[in-house]
């Protein structure tokens, strides 16, 4: 097959890739986007099998189908709750793939380059390596924090920073080695330490960073499965892989920045890890007052003789998988005439967009979901506003004040609303490990228990 | 130190510049109080309560004026016909005085003042910033005003201001509209809206349609782009089409509204006149204009300062003196006002009072300073200035100044300025590495960086645009594409290499599962959006 038809597939590809991810701007030309998406891939895979495998082509099918019908399964079997979980698990995968590659092409002996084309490319393969033995275990870390199999709390090793720059040096120092590595079999070594080294920082670098800083952690490790894409496109030479790692690289990039300014928090301070243990109430900012209980008649009695009345969710709702429960009063109240919306907190779960992915699977309409900067003007007219397993993000602390660790992070103002029944299980702190003077504000009613068992009370109730 | 009280003598004048309160904390900071006898009644204060928080009870002016070293008044001196001497006069050399002055119009007052070789301190010339607001009688005055404004037209309204449905027919509402949402316009709204009116508010300054939102009221908004914030939080003179289109919606709302009351004020300049004869025509009979800008020649052009007139079925109510028309509540506010300040000079509690001209608010008030006229004062830093806010104190007054102060630096910086601190360094330092890499990169990799960094801003471009409700199967999805890494292995798996051959199997296994996991998750959950 003629190099200028494989050059044409891989520009079609890069072209849907792109639409695919320009299909994401609305909700009406999202599905198209993510078939264009797969078109593209399927044109790109097809096309690269006809011109490059030549041998075992039985065996090349059997083993990707078998892939296949994995990924198949794992995503009809996943929860919507869990999606963070498996967006990462899938992550891993990625840059475990980037790993292989780029070893499997320093192995190839028929690829000869010299001199700086060589020296190139010995780096394209050092940081592809690299990057993508970084995203694997980081990826691995993230999904066992996300699904509980370990803490959510931060690892904070003595020295990290250290450890990390340490870390850092030493994969500089085996690369100028392994760049200037005479005999193969030394610079494979090396190569192979290296991989050792960044399968060990990843693992530090989000062992060391804090359950609900996943949002930033997931879309960074979505950055990187993307430049190790990329780095692995240069080190074949291949443009359709360069194109489609830059652009999954920057996605993650852009996703990471809003996520961070969403918290108010460089991207240094979380990728340093370590929030929040700086220490609870510590900014000497405590408060004083009653926790003022209600029970689910009363709020079944508050919901029904409201006109506005604004949901909250945070991750508690995913926690409890109450979000068909929410769904289930939504569509009680809307149906009594009662305005409902929902505010989302950028922030709010444990991945970009988490909130509104469950919302939809739970059916609520999307046209009633708000971001916060849309809706966080509106709650002075709000009569009710339901915090369904939110903390951090609806704390008064962090516009009132300067010294709390959360100062200046932008909050939903459902204080400034006329009645606030916040769910919750305890009075303990949240994430960020301050206290919230919104529970005891005057205008707030403590609703204990369960989520979701309340929640469902509650719809009988209405 | 003797603080003394006279009454006021200005015609209806019914407010007194102390209140029984303020009497007995002047004594606990170790001043002594003389009240001239019968200075309170038109406030509801007799002499009696006075004496019980324990001032002093003058028999009549002159021995109120002889006796204090500090006096305080709401009116500025005049002259008194019953003894036939100006106020002034009474004066002891080296005395003080607190009150409202007008230094602006009072020009002949001041040098009065400066001849008798007084220490004179304006109530009106404190300036707006925000350590200042408690000492703020203006703004606690014109409050009062805008409160009183609503009931003196819910006086000459002869209906309801609340909506009723009653046995009897339906009533509407009544709609006000309120020009001018300073400290008054908003106390008119406020006051309006809890009768139940519908209220309507518009000002030139477009930062205060968060205030007039935020107090129920419509803001109303002209097509037009123009800042109206002047000088210390006040409003400027606007342009000509502004005007215009400013008078066009004032003409639609006249058409419309029961109840208009004005409060437009430009300092130094007479009133904005807004409210044409034309307009008081297209008013309904029996609606009502209440000028607050009376004083000021009226922003409408059939007021008559002092006097309730009826144009056109319209009654329009020119008074002036509305704070003194609530003089009880007003009388309360001064004096705290007036205390507040004697605080700011006396921060010892020991009975004394320092004039310090460093301190900008005591430099501003004061306009003469032991005989030499002092006004006007140097402008204060730009920074220091505060947005008029309605009622009482800032939460947090010192930190509204900091914020303040810091913003009107970081507001406007050139674009040089803004652009060196962060962009030059790490711009320069990218441009040297690039040009390094042009140095000794082989053609075939610049070709691909070119690719690489095209990509990245048109992912840049495309991501920004992806709906925040959409970020999660954004995720899943270039994670999908990811996988695209495949390919490589793709190329791999026909390698004679056993070793290679078994990592690129590996490689399309793990890719494949990513590829179709990826694409079909992001499709399950975009079928959920569907809605």
């Amino acid at each position: 097959m003629s190099s200028s038809l494989i050059t044409v597939a891989y520009l079609a590809a890069a072209v849907l890739f792109i639409l695919a991810l320009g299909g994401l701007s609305t909700n009406d030309t999202a599905r198209r986007g993510n078939l264009f998406g797969m078109i593209g891939m399927a044109i790109a895979v097809l096309m690269t099998i006809a011109a490059f495998a030549s041998r075992h082509l039985e065996v090349l099918i059997v083993i990707m189908i078998a892939g296949g019908a994995i990924g198949l399964v794992l995503s009809r079997r996943v929860q919507m709750t869990q999606m963070p979980e498996l967006v990462a698990i899938l992550h891993s995968l990625v840059g475990l793939a980037a790993v292989l590659i780029g070893i499997a092409s320093f192995l190839d002996a028929t690829i000869q380059y010299s001199g700086v084309e060589k020296t190139i490319h010995e780096i394209e393969i050092y940081i592809g390596v690299g990057i993508g033995a970084l995203t694997f275990t980081g990826s691995i870390i993230a999904y066992c924090k996300l699904s509980g199999i370990i803490g959510g709390q931060p690892l904070l090793l003595p020295a990290r920073h250290w450890l990390n720059l340490a870390i850092l040096v030493a994969v500089i120092v085996v690369g100028v080695k392994f760049v200037g590595a005479e005999d193969h079999q030394q610079a494979t070594l090396l190569l192979l330490a290296m991989t050792a080294l960044a399968l060990v920082f990843g693992i530090h670098m989000v062992a060391a960073i804090g359950g609900a800083d996943m949002p930033v952690v997931i879309s960074m490790l979505n950055s990187y499965s993307g430049w190790a894409a990329a780095a692995t496109g240069f080190m074949l030479s291949n443009d359709l892989m360069i194109v489609t790692g830059a652009l999954v690289g920057s996605s993650g990039a852009i996703l990471s920045y809003i996520m961070c300014r969403a918290m108010n928090r460089n991207f240094i301070s979380v990728i340093a890890g370590g929030f929040g243990t700086a220490g609870g109430s510590s900014s000497g900012a405590s408060f004083e007052g009653e926790v003022q209980t209600i029970d689910i008649a009363s709020v079944a009695h508050l919901l029904s003789s409201s006109k506005n009345v604004m949901i909250v969710p945070g991750y508690g709702m995913a926690t409890a998988q109450a979000q068909h429960a929410v769904a289930d009063i939504t569509r009680t109240l809307i149906k009594q005439g009662v305005k409902v919306r929902f505010g989302i907190h950028p922030v709010a779960g444990r991945m970009p967009g988490h909130m509104n992915v469950l919302l939809a699977e739970a059916k609520v309409p999307y046209d009633i979901v708000f971001e916060m900067d849309e809706i966080n003007k509106d709650f002075p007219d709000v009569d009710v506003s339901i915090v369904v397993g939110a903390n951090d993000t609806v704390n008064p602390l962090a516009q009132e004040d300067t010294a709390s660790p959360i100062a200046g992070m932008p909050v939903l103002e459902v204080w400034k609303g006329q009645t606030t029944v916040v769910l919750k299980r305890g009075m303990a702190a949240g994430y960020a490990g301050v206290d919230n003077p919104l529970f005891v504000k005057d205008n707030t009613r403590m609703l204990f228990g369960d989520a979701r068992e309340s929640l469902e009370a509650l719809a009988q109730a209405l | 130190m003797k603080v003394a009280i006279p009454a006021e003598i200005h015609r209806g004048e019914k407010r007194v510049s102390t209140s029984p309160e303020v009497v007995g904390k002047l004594i606990a900071a170790g001043f002594e109080v003389i009240v001239e006898s019968g200075a309170g009644s038109g406030a509801n204060v007799s002499d009696e309560i006075f004496r019980e928080m324990g001032a002093e009870i003058a028999r009549d002016a002159e021995s109120a004026w002889g006796s204090g070293d500090l006096i305080l008044k709401v009116r500025p001196p005049e002259f008194n016909n019953e003894l036939g001497r100006h106020e002034i006069e009474l004066m002891r050399e080296g005395s003080h005085l607190i009150s409202f002055i007008w230094p602006g119009q009072n020009e002949e007052l001041l040098r009065h003042f400066a001849e008798r070789k007084v220490t004179v301190l304006a109530m009106d010339s404190i300036p707006r910033i925000s350590r200042a607001q408690k000492l703020d009688a203006l703004s606690s005055m014109a409050n009062i005003a805008g409160y009183r404004a609503v009931i003196e037209a819910a006086h000459h309204f002869g209906r309801f201001f609340s909506g009723q449905i009653t046995a009897a027919g339906k009533v509407d509402p009544a709609k006000v509209m309120v020009i001018g949402a300073g400290v008054a316009g908003l106390a008119a709204i406020g006051a309006a809206k809890s009768l139940g009116a519908i209220v309507r508010a518009f000002d030139t300054r477009p930062e205060v349609k968060e205030q007039i939102q935020s107090m129920d009221a419509e803001f109303l908004e002209l097509e037009f782009e123009e800042d109206g914030t002047g000088q210390g939080g006040y409003a400027k003179v606007m342009s000509k089409e502004f005007i215009a289109a400013e008078m066009e919606l004032f003409a639609r709302q006249a058409c419309e509204v029961d109840i208009i009351i004005t409060t437009a004020l430009i300092p130094g300049k007479p009133a904005p006149k807004l409210i044409t004869r034309g307009m008081v025509e297209t008013m309904r009979d029996g609606s009502v204009i209440v000028d607050l800008a009376a004083e000021q020649g009226g922003n409408c052009e059939a007021t008559v300062p002092d006097k309730v007139v009826n144009r056109h079925g319209v009654n329009i109510v020119g008074y002036t003196d509305l704070p003194s028309r609530l003089a009880a509540q007003s009388s309360q506010l001064y004096a705290t006002n007036v205390y507040n300040l004697i605080m700011e000079m006396c921060p010892q509690k020991d009975g004394s009072i320092t004039i310090d001209m460093e301190d900008d608010v005591i430099r501003g008030a004061t306009v003469v300073n032991r005989g030499e006229i002092t006004w006007p004062p140097p402008p204060i830093a730009v920074g220091a200035e505060r947005k008029p806010s309605f009622g009482g104190q800032a939460i947090n007054p010192e930190q509204e100044a900091a914020e303040e102060a810091g913003a009107p630096v970081a507001a406007e910086p050139s674009l040089l300025a803004s652009f060196s601190k962060s962009a030059w360094f790490p711009l320069i330092l990218g441009g040297l590495a690039l040009l390094g890499l042009g140095q000794v990169a082989p053609p075939s990799f610049m070709a691909h960086f070119t690719v690489f960094i095209l990509s990245c801003f048109i992912g840049y471009m495309v991501i920004w645009n992806v709906s925040s409700s959409l970020h999660t199967p954004l995720m899943s999805v270039t994670n999908a594409i990811s996988s695209i890494i495949i390919l490589g292995a793709l190329t791999q798996i026909s390698n004679s290499s056993l070793l290679i051959y078994i990592l690129a199997g590996i490689a399309v296994f793990i890719t494949c599962i990513n590829i179709v996991g990826g694409f079909s998750v992001t499709q399950r959950m975009l079928q959920m959006f569907k809605g």
